[in-house]
C-alpha cells in the first residue's frame, strides 16, 4: 500500500543482521507518522524461520528460491524490484552495506523511485519526507525534501538502537515466490571466512588503531609503540590496509572488523563513518587529529587536537615511565 | 579486454568545507577539490589487469572543474585514453544525472568491463557505478577488491566484501560494472615530471554531454556539520601538559599506572 513502510532484512549465514533491527525500530515510526503497515521483506533460501525473530514488523513477506540462496546483487534486486513494484510503499528502508549498497542504487534505478543514501535519519511530516544524509566522510549532514511517492532510503547503521526493532511476535507472514532468473549474469561461488591472523583484534582488551595522519609505512612504529606501552594490540584504519602498511586481519571498521574494546585509541584517524561504524562500541574512545573538525571527536570521549608526533611518542614514554 | 574506468572529482575532505550563504551547498569559491580516492583505486585495479592480461584503460570524467591535471595523471600512470564530457556541471551534478550521462557517452566507447570506485564522498543519491550499471542494464557488484578474469574472458570473478573480514566470491558475466573498495596493490605514483611530460606530448580528448532530464529525487533543504551531544573534552595545552593529562586519564581507568 501507498502509505507503507518496507524494510529489506538483512541476514547473512543463518543470522539476521543488527542493522535489520535498527531498520524495523525506525520504520515502526515512520509506519505510524505515515499510517500505514511496517513490512519486512526477507529473502533467501530455508530463511522463513527468521520471521520469527521480525516481530516488530506487522507482516513479513517472504520470498525463497535456490537462486536467493546466497546473496547475489542481481536475484535478490529482480526478486525485491517485484516486490515493491507490486506494494508500492511509500518509504523503503535499505541498509547501506556491502549488500545494501547494490539493491538501494539498483532499485532507485530500475524502479525510478527517489533514492537518499547515507542516511542517518528520516522524518514523515504530514505526508512530506525529509531525509538525512551524512556526506563529505561524515564532516556534514544533509536534510533534504524527497520527492515522489515512493522513496528509497539507505540507512548507515548504527543510526539507530536495535533494541527498539527487536520484539518478539507473531507477525503475519506471506510468501511470494521471486519471478524467474533463467539466465543469472552474477554467480555466486563460494563464502572466504577470513584468515586467521597474528592477533585476534576482536578480543583485545586495548587497541591503538593508526590512520592515514601517520603519512608513511616507516611511521607505523611511532604508533606500535604505544599500544606495547598500553599492552594493547594496533589496529589501523581502511587507507592503512588498502596501502598494503598493515594486514586485513587489523583493519577496524565497515568492510574490516567490529571491535568493542575498554579502550579505544584512534591516532591520525579522521573517522569517516564506515570507520565509526566498526569502533563506537569501545568503553573508552580517545582520539588525536590534526583537524578539530575531524568526525572522529563526535564519538570520541577525550579528544587531542595536535601532530601525533608531538604527543603520541611522548605519551609512549610516559606511559612507560609510570610502570 | 576494454576497461573503462568513470572517475570522479570530490572535495579534498583534509580541508576545511564551508556552508554558503543558502545554507544548503558547500561554498565552491575556495573548494579544493582531488580525485575520488576509490577512482584511484578502480584505475589501479584496471591497469594491473591491463598489465596481467592486455586490453585497455579508458577514463572518463565529467567537467566539475580541476579535471584536467587528473585526466593527465591517469594517462601518466599508464591509461589509453582520457576523455573530458563538457557541461555544465561546476556547481556538482547528482549521481543520478552523472549517470544517466555515462551512460550515453558509453555508447560510442567500447566497454567490457566498467571499473568505478564504490562510493564518493558526495554522493547523496546513490552510487553512481550503481545507477550507471542500472541504466545500462548491466550487472554490478559493490564492494569490491580483487577481480580476476573468468570463463574464457566472458566473466570475471569478484571477490565482494562483507563486515566481519568475509568476502563472498562471485562470478560476473561481461560487460559488468563493479565498485572498487580497494586494488590489489596500493594506487601507483606518478610524478609530478611524468605527469608534465604527458600533458605535453599526449591530448585530453573532449565529447559535449549529451542533455539529460534526471535529477537526484530529493533537494537539500539544509546542510550543516553534525552538532552532537556526546562530543570529545578536547585537552588543550603543550604536548607535554597533554600526555600528562592522557595518562592520568588512562590511570584513572586502570590503563596505566600513575
Amino acid at each position: 500500500m501507498a502509505n507503507d513502510i518496507a524494510v529489506v532484512i538483512e541476514h547473512l549465514e543463518g543470522k539476521v543482521a543488527d542493522i535489520s533491527f535498527e531498520m524495523l525500530g525506525k520504520g515502526r515510526e515512520l509506519a505510524k507518522a505515515s499510517g500505514g503497515q511496517l513490512l519486512a521483506l526477507l529473502l533467501g533460501h530455508g530463511v522463513k524461520g527468521l520471521a520469527a525473530e521480525l516481530g516488530c514488523a506487522d507482516g513479513v513477506i517472504v520470498s525463497e528460491h535456490e537462486t536467493l540462496r546466497h546473496y547475489t546483487p542481481e536475484a535478490h534486486k529482480q526478486a525485491l524490484a517485484a516486490i515493491l513494484k507490486a506494494r508500492a510503499p511509500r518509504v523503503t528502508l535499505v541498509a547501506n552495506t556491502a549488500m545494501g549498497m547494490d539493491l538501494a542504487a539498483g532499485l532507485s534505478g530500475s524502479l525510478g523511485w527517489s533514492l537518499c543514501a547515507y542516511c542517518r535519519d528520516a522524518r514523515l511530516t504530514d505526508g512530506r519526507l525529509t531525509a538525512v544524509s551524512q556526506i563529505y566522510g561524515g564532516k556534514l549532514l544533509a536534510d533534504a525534501d524527497v520527492e515522489g511517492p515512493s522513496t528509497i532510503l539507505s540507512i548507515l547503521a548504527g543510526s539507530f538502537p536495535a533494541e527498539a526493532g527487536k520484539a518478539a511476535g507473531n507477525p503475519r507472514v506471506e510468501e511470494v515466490p521471486p519471478p524467474p532468473l533463467d539466465k543469472p549474469r552474477i554467480r555466486f561461488k563460494r563464502l572466504i571466512q577470513p584468515e586467521a591472523g597474528d592477533v585476534d583484534i576482536t578480543r583485545q582488551a586495548v587497541l591503538v588503531s593508526v590512520g592515514r595522519g601517520i603519512q608513511s609505512k616507516d611511521n607505523i612504529p611511532v604508533v606500535e609503540e604505544l599500544a606495547q606501552a598500553l599492552g594493547g594490540a594496533l589496529s589501523a584504519s581502511r587507507p592503512i590496509v588498502d596501502q598494503g602498511w598493515l594486514p586485513k586481519t587489523r583493519q577496524v571498521g565497515k568492510s574490516g572488523m567490529t571491535v568493542k574494546p575498554k579502550l579505544y585509541v584512534a591516532v591520525g584517524i579522521s573517522g569517516a563513518p564506515e570507520h565509526i561504524e566498526g569502533m563506537r562500541g569501545a568503553e573508552l574512545i580517545v582520539a588525536i587529529n590534526t583537524d578539530p573538525n575531524a568526525p572522529i571527536f563526535n564519538v570520541a570521549h577525550y579528544g587531542v587536537v595536535s601532530d601525533l608526533f608531538d604527543v603520541i611518542p611522548l605519551l609512549a614514554e610516559k606511559l612507560k615511565a609510570s610502570k | 579486454m576494454n576497461i573503462v574506468v568513470p572517475v570522479k572529482m570530490v572535495p579534498d575532505l583534509v580541508e576545511e568545507l564551508e556552508v554558503d550563504a543558502t545554507g544548503r551547498a558547500l561554498d565552491r569559491s575556495f573548494l579544493k577539490l582531488r580525485i575520488n580516492e576509490f577512482d584511484e583505486h578502480a584505475l589501479e585495479e584496471a591497469l594491473l589487469l591491463k598489465a596481467k592480461h592486455g586490453g585497455t584503460v579508458t577514463v572518463l570524467a565529467l567537467d566539475t572543474g580541476e579535471v584536467d591535471e587528473t585526466l593527465f595523471t591517469c594517462l601518466a600512470k599508464g591509461a589509453d585514453r582520457a576523455i573530458k564530457i563538457t557541461g555544465q556541471f561546476q556547481d556538482g551534478v547528482s549521481s543520478h544525472a552523472a549517470a544517466a550521462v555515462l551512460a550515453r557517452v558509453l555508447g560510442s566507447i567500447p566497454h567490457d568491463l566498467i571499473l568505478t570506485g564504490v562510493q564518493a564522498a558526495d554522493d547523496r543519491d546513490g552510487q553512481v557505478g550503481i545507477l550507471l550499471a542500472s541504466t545500462l542494464d548491466l550487472p554490478h557488484v559493490s564492494v569490491v577488491s580483487g577481480v580476476e578474469p573468468a570463463a574464457a574472458g566472458k566473466a570475471v570473478t569478484a571477490r565482494q566484501e562483507y563486515a566481519g573480514g568475509i568476502m563472498a566470491e562471485l562470478e560476473v558475466d561481461l560487460p559488468a560494472v563493479l565498485g572498487i573498495q580497494a586494488a590489489r596493490e596500493a594506487p601507483r605514483y606518478a610524478p609530478v615530471s611524468k605527469v608534465r611530460q604527458v600533458m605535453k606530448t599526449q591530448k585530453l580528448e573532449e565529447v559535449a554531454a549529451p542533455a539529460v532530464e534526471v535529477g537526484a529525487g530529493s533537494t537539500v533543504s539544509r546542510l550543516a556539520k553534525p552538532e552532537t551531544g556526546g562530543r570529545a573534552e578536547i585537552l588543550e595545552g603543550s604536548p607535554e601538559e597533554v600526555a600528562d593529562r592522557l595518562v592520568a586519564i588512562l590511570a584513572e581507568r586502570g590503563f596505566a599506572k600513575r
